[in-house]
């Protein structure tokens, strides 16, 4: 299936998903589903260039962190900047780092790299704790506007949408993040199947070959790291929005970082639905065992989760469908 | 005499206090046949990681096909149409072996070009690699389902998908049996006479003797031997390398 027509496959579901919520109209569905969409992008972004490349990414949250935090610092300066603004520009900050961190880490490999992700993520929490302008470690308030502003499409679209597609900023929230969750995988999926996919998989298998086959191994890292950066600064962009308070202990949670490494090995890394199957299976496992059991449950189930599946399936669920039903190993 | 493909001079790598490769001179004319040899930590892997751009020589200089390679990256000398294969076979195993070709044809090949192969031409050009080894019909499997021998085959083919001037085969036959082996040397004939210079570094001296029109020794990173290969073998100091006092 070419690109474009999946892009319009995966609107038509989107949008299908989207109609079925405002059918039902209660406002945790849609703050369920913009979680459990947050994750697909940041597992879809991760998977760049953990899945793609090889290179494990531990600092996912810091990226997400900087998404978020660009917002703030829009909202102080400009306090009606519209939210796909703050999209572009919390993506192109984390894809800026990501670029950077790329390049200060090109020559590490396997843990030494995870472990320069870490320490990246460490160094600028540390920064963002100190920084009074975005609250420092007290936090800051980011007030939601109560109606979706429109007003540039003219009275009559924007009357439709306030009344009939977005009733409220959390549905519109929520229409951003499936937008998100769409260019994320049509853009995940076409690297795969482009040269660039191919170039990443060398670099997953054996570097000093695809040297050798004239594949330019440094500028496809620093691509997957900007591309993977951007993409989790995308996810974060809106998250000050949706939460209306923020401090670098929620922005670089635990759970940003766990998740977003769990939800592709437990998907499956070798393709772009695995983070999808994987995103939507534990994010919605999360929000069920915090309405029923606790909110501190969510990163305990992933964890389990992912002993087992490192046990049990190692190329996770889509390796093991295709192991299982079309005799493929992954 | 054709003219030279490759000119090595004063080449010079030390690994701390190791002297790996100390002041090489060598060139290798265009369509040759260059057998090289030597005892184990000779040096002979050295050189072709320097060659390929693997590894950084600290003096002297390397020369292909006109250029002076100092500053280029290995997949930049890839592209200039230097290709190598590896002494324990690296194939990129998540890939099928038809994937395995496509690479080099859609990096090093397009970017030589400076245009995109379509999608049918890259599939003609893989079918017709693997052909030339003998893998047409393993095409849709990947590397882990392949013999050895098949292995190296693969290592050949990807070497020769990058449309090289000069392929350096680094001991290409380590392991295999004596028809296998003849099969390999059979195959690096068949490639050169295609028009590619091959550097063939080989400890199976029956295949080097049979393959190579010229032959180099390296013993403790120094070059002690340079020509005719049954000169060469006859040369005392070669036989002091290889037999002892």
């Amino acid at each position: 299936m070419r690109s474009r027509i999946f892009f319009v496959v995966m609107i038509l579901i989107a949008a299908a998903i989207y109609a079925i919520a405002r059918t039902y109209n209660n406002e945790y569905y849609f703050f369920a589903i913009y979680t459990v969409l947050q994750y697909v992008v940041l597992a879809t972004a991760w998977n760049i260039l953990g899945g793609y490349t090889g290179y494990v990414n531990f600092g996912s949250a810091a990226f997400f962190a900087v998404g978020a935090y660009s917002s703030v610092v829009l909202h102080k300066l400009w306090p009606d900047v519209p939210v796909p603004l703050l999209i572009v520009v919390g993506g192109a900050v984390s894809g800026l780092i990501g670029f950077g961190m790329g390049y200060l880490t090109l020559r590490l490999r396997g843990a030494f790299f995870a472990i320069a992700t870490l320490a990246m993520a460490v160094v600028l929490q540390t920064l963002i704790t100190n920084w009074s302008f975005v609250g420092g470690s007290r936090g800051a308030y980011v007030i939601r506007p109560q109606k979706v502003d429109a007003s540039l499409f003219g009275d009559t679209i924007a009357n439709f949408i306030t009344t009939v597609i977005a009733t409220s900023y959390l549905q519109y929230l929520c229409l951003v993040m499936f937008v998100l969750a769409v260019a994320a995988l049509t853009t995940a999926r076409a690297i795969e199947r482009s040269a660039l996919g191919y170039g990443f998989a060398t670099i997953r298998d054996d570097e000093l070959a695809a040297e050798a086959s004239g594949v330019p191994t440094l500028k496809l890292k620093l691509i997957a790291t900007t591309l993977s950066g951007a993409f989790m600064g995308m996810a974060g962009a809106p998250f000050p929005y949706y939460i209306s308070f923020i401090q670098p202990s929620s922005a670089f949670g635990l759970e940003y970082a766990v998740n977003s490494i769990a939800m592709p090995m437990i998907g499956g890394t070798s393709s772009w639905i695995g983070p999808l199957v994987g995103a939507v299976l534990l994010g919605s496992l999360q929000q069920w065992a915090t309405v029923n059991i606790s909110s501190a449950v969510g990163v305990l189930l992933v964890g389990v989760l992912l002993v087992v599946f490192v046990v049990v399936a190692p190329n996770g669920l889509v390796g093991l469908f295709k192991q299982t039903f079309m005799g493929k190993k992954a | 005499m054709s003219a030279p493909i490759l000119e090595v001079s004063g080449l010079g790598k030390r690994f701390g206090g190791f002297v790996a490769l100390d002041g090489i001179d060598l060139t290798v004319n265009t369509g040759e046949r260059l057998g090289l040899i030597g005892p184990n930590g000779s040096g002979k892997s050295t050189l072709v990681n320097c060659i390929c751009g693997t590894l950084t020589n600290e003096t002297g200089k390397v020369h292909f096909d006109g250029r002076n390679l100092k500053g280029l990256i290995t997949h930049e000398r890839t592209r200039l149409g230097m290709a190598r294969s590896f002494q324990l076979p690296r194939p990129f195993f998540s890939m099928t072996i038809a994937d395995n070709i496509r690479v080099p044809l859609m990096y090093a090949v397009n970017a030589r070009r400076g245009s995109k192969m379509s999608e049918a031409e890259i599939a003609d050009q893989c079918g017709e690699m693997l052909r030339l080894v003998g893998l047409a019909d393993r095409a849709r499997h990947f590397p882990r389902d392949l013999t050895q021998v098949d292995m190296r085959k693969l290592e050949l083919a990807r070497a020769m998908a990058v449309d090289p001037k000069l392929l350096i085969a680094d001991e290409a036959m380590a392991g295999l049996s004596g028809s296998e082996v003849k099969d390999i040397v059979q195959l690096l004939i068949t490639l050169n006479e295609r028009g590619i210079t091959v550097i063939l570094i080989e400890h199976i001296m029956s295949a080097v003797m049979q393959f190579s029109q010229r032959l180099a020794v390296l013993v403790s990173g120094k070059k002690i031997a340079d020509g005719k290969p049954a000169d060469v073998i006859r040369d005392p100091e070669v036989e002091r390398a290889y037999l002892g006092q």
